[in-house]
């Protein structure tokens, strides 16, 4: 079982997030890069599914600030390789993503599967998984909870739809999986563990070959949400508050 | 027609989805600002009774495929794919749900189409198609435009009314046949039903849900007490979920329950537009978070900028207090 897993930093959410003078990108003077959750996610079902069948895990990450801590916390975690792409920069498209990734990742074949996030929280153009997919001509589920395997060169994939219904699915292999959640929360790993897998491993460097594909649609500018209302604030000490919101939940004959 | 405004109407279980109406409602506008028809589009096997419930369009096209009784997508693809190239409609809408998840990805794949997602708005606007796209969780509006057609957007729920995308007349019907084979590498083979036996929380007058901020499955206990005391449940978002502190059955969002309570208390949320999706039409909506900025703020009828380990404990001993006084 050889699987390639992709990780994108993206901006913590938590953090304030400031619009640069540009009017269409961040500011990244404050901005503090994490690994994509559902990325985090998929790591941490490749490394399930090695521990249960064996094989590699190839983590694969373009390169971005805080790309390198990353990377060490993926091998510490049990990924085998890590390789961080060089040529790409933050502003490229999801397709353009997709496509020079289509090109890089047959280095890393044969993989049984291709793992990605279900979803980045910092890009408009659409599912990376799906287009890599397409170009590979692999076939493709996103939304992702469980992946076993099963004889030959086939999967069952359960997906999950709303309400807490979820789909089995019947899949060949090699596949293309965007990955809403492990079947286990990602796995904590701590600061001493990274430290160790960076003074005793290393990181892979691949350039990215080629021109970027053009974008097919234009961010004109970020702002702020525009919002119909917002909530009237209640303010006071912590006893103050909760008593005005008695108040309210007395005279709406919620208590 | 060349340039008509498309809608997916998406199908689950048999039932046209609630979304569907929603973005009936905002393709009519758009097609009204471009001065072409509104299409919907409906994909299935076996589902043209359901075509009297589009009447907000002018005409259903109807694909009608014994591959199509499944949700598969790669033969809803291979579907609209062919449609798309014949009809070359200016834009195709698309319910951003888990139902159709697949469908946003791989039809522009297959036709090098334009496609924006996260979308609660699509106007036209200097002859481009503009869309309004929620970015990072909900904090960053982007508005983007696609000048090529045909265009692909991807409509976050709750876009617009659904009661606005009902029509009275049942539209006219064209059905079109397709080539389409079985599904032979994604193959659909069960649902695999929720747990029953846990507290549906979408029977509750009352939820006091949690999300990240309140840290660790421990501090749970201050939001089952404060629920103990308003009389109701406790429910949380996918973090929560995700990380095993409550079961799945409590999720609340795009891929958990959509509830409607008369209370619903979100405590450590932000409000991402998943989140908000499953809650957004709850009675009263009270956020207590520490970010003046999180967007939960937008949609809260109260909110507490504060700490809600100060504010819970305050909160549950007040409640306590006042029932006292009451009983008394
Ligand atoms: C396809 C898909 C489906 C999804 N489905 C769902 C779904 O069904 N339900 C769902 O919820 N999410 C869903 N999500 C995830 C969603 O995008 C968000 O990531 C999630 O809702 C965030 O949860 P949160 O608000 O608890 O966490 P965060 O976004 O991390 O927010 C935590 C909040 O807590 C606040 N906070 C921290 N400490 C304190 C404190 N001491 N006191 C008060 N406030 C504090 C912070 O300011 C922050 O606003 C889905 C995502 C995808 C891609
Ligand atoms: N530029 C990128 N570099 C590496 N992985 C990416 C990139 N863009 C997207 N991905 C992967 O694809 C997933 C889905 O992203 P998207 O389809 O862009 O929302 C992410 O969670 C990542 O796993």
């Amino acid at each position: 079982m050889n699987i390639v897993v992709l990780l994108k930093m993206v901006p913590d959410v938590v953090e304030e997030l400031e619009v640069a003078p540009d009017g269409k990108s961040l500011n990244a003077e404050f901005l503090r890069l994490i690994v994509n959750e559902r990325d985090a996610h998929a790591l941490e079902e490749a490394v399930l599914l090695k521990e249960r069948h064996g094989g590699a895990v190839v983590a694969v990450a373009p390169e971005a600030p805080e790309v390198d801590e990353a990377l060490f916390t993926a091998l510490a975690k049990g990924a085998d390789r890590a390789v961080k792409i060089t040529g790409f920069t933050s502003d490229f498209s999801t397709r353009a993503a997709a496509k020079l990734l289509a090109q890089l990742l047959p280095r890393f074949l044969p993989a049984d599967l291709l793992l990605a996030g279900c979803q980045a929280i910092d890009d408009v153009d659409g599912q990376l998984a799906a287009i890599l997919a397409h170009e590979l001509q692999l076939p493709y589920l996103g939304l992702v909870t469980q992946v076993k395997l099963e004889a030959a060169g086939r999967a069952t994939v359960t997906k999950e739809f709303a309400g807490g219904v979820r789909g089995e699915f019947e899949m060949t292999l090699p596949a293309v999986l965007g990955i809403q959640a492990a079947e286990k929360p990602p796995r904590y790993i701590p600061v001493a563990k990274v430290r160790a897998a960076m003074k005793t491993q290393k990181i892979e460097t691949v350039p990215a070959a080629g021109a970027p594909a053009a974008a097919l649609v234009e961010v004109l500018q970020l702002a702020k949400p525009e919002a119909a209302g917002h909530a009237e604030m209640l303010t006071g000490s912590p006893a103050e508050a909760a008593g005005k919101l008695c108040g309210i939940l007395l005279e709406r004959g919620v208590l | 027609m060349a340039g008509n405004v498309w809608v997916l109407a998406e199908t689950w279980r048999g039932q046209v989805s609630e979304t569907t109406y929603e973005l009936l409602a905002l393709g009519r506008e758009l097609a009204a600002e471009l001065g072409v028809p509104l299409q919907a589009v409906l994909l299935g096997h076996q589902v043209k009774s359901l075509t009297p419930q589009l009447g907000a369009a002018e005409s259903v096209v109807l694909v009608d495929h014994p591959a199509l009784a499944e949700p598969a997508l790669e033969p809803y693809t291979y579907a609209l794919a062919q449609l798309v190239k014949a009809r070359q409609p200016r834009c195709l809408l698309v319910p951003l749900t888990n139902i159709s998840w697949e469908v946003l990805g791989l039809l522009p794949a297959a036709l090098e189409l334009p496609c924006a997602n996260f979308c609660r708005d699509v106007r036209a606007a200097d002859g481009k198609l503009q869309a309004r796209c929620l970015l990072y969780g909900g904090k960053v509006e982007a508005t983007a435009a696609v000048s090529a057609a045909p265009a692909l957007f991807g409509i976050l729920p709750g876009s617009r009314p659904a009661e606005k995308g009902r029509g009275e007349k049942a539209p006219a019907v064209e059905e079109v046949p397709v080539e389409l084979a079985e599904a032979a590498r994604v193959k659909f083979k069960k649902y695999l039903e929720p747990e029953a036996g846990d507290v549906d929380i979408t029977q509750q007058t009352v939820l006091v849900s949690v999300g990240r901020g309140i840290q660790n499955q421990d501090n749970l206990a201050l939001a089952e007490e404060l629920a103990a005391a308003l009389g109701g449940a406790v429910s949380g978002s996918r973090p929560v979920i995700d990380q095993g502190w409550l079961p799945l059955s409590r999720q609340v969002g795009k891929s958990g329950a959509s509830v409607k309570p008369k209370l619903y208390l979100a405590l450590g949320i932000s409000g991402a537009p998943e989140h908000q999706e499953g809650m957004r039409n709850s009675e009263l909506i009270v956020a207590v978070n520490t970010d003046p900025g999180a967007p939960i703020f937008a949609i809260a009828h109260f909110g507490v900028c504060a700490d809600l380990f100060d504010i819970v404990p305050a909160l549950t001993e007040e409640i306590k207090r006042r029932k006292a006084s009451r009983a008394a």
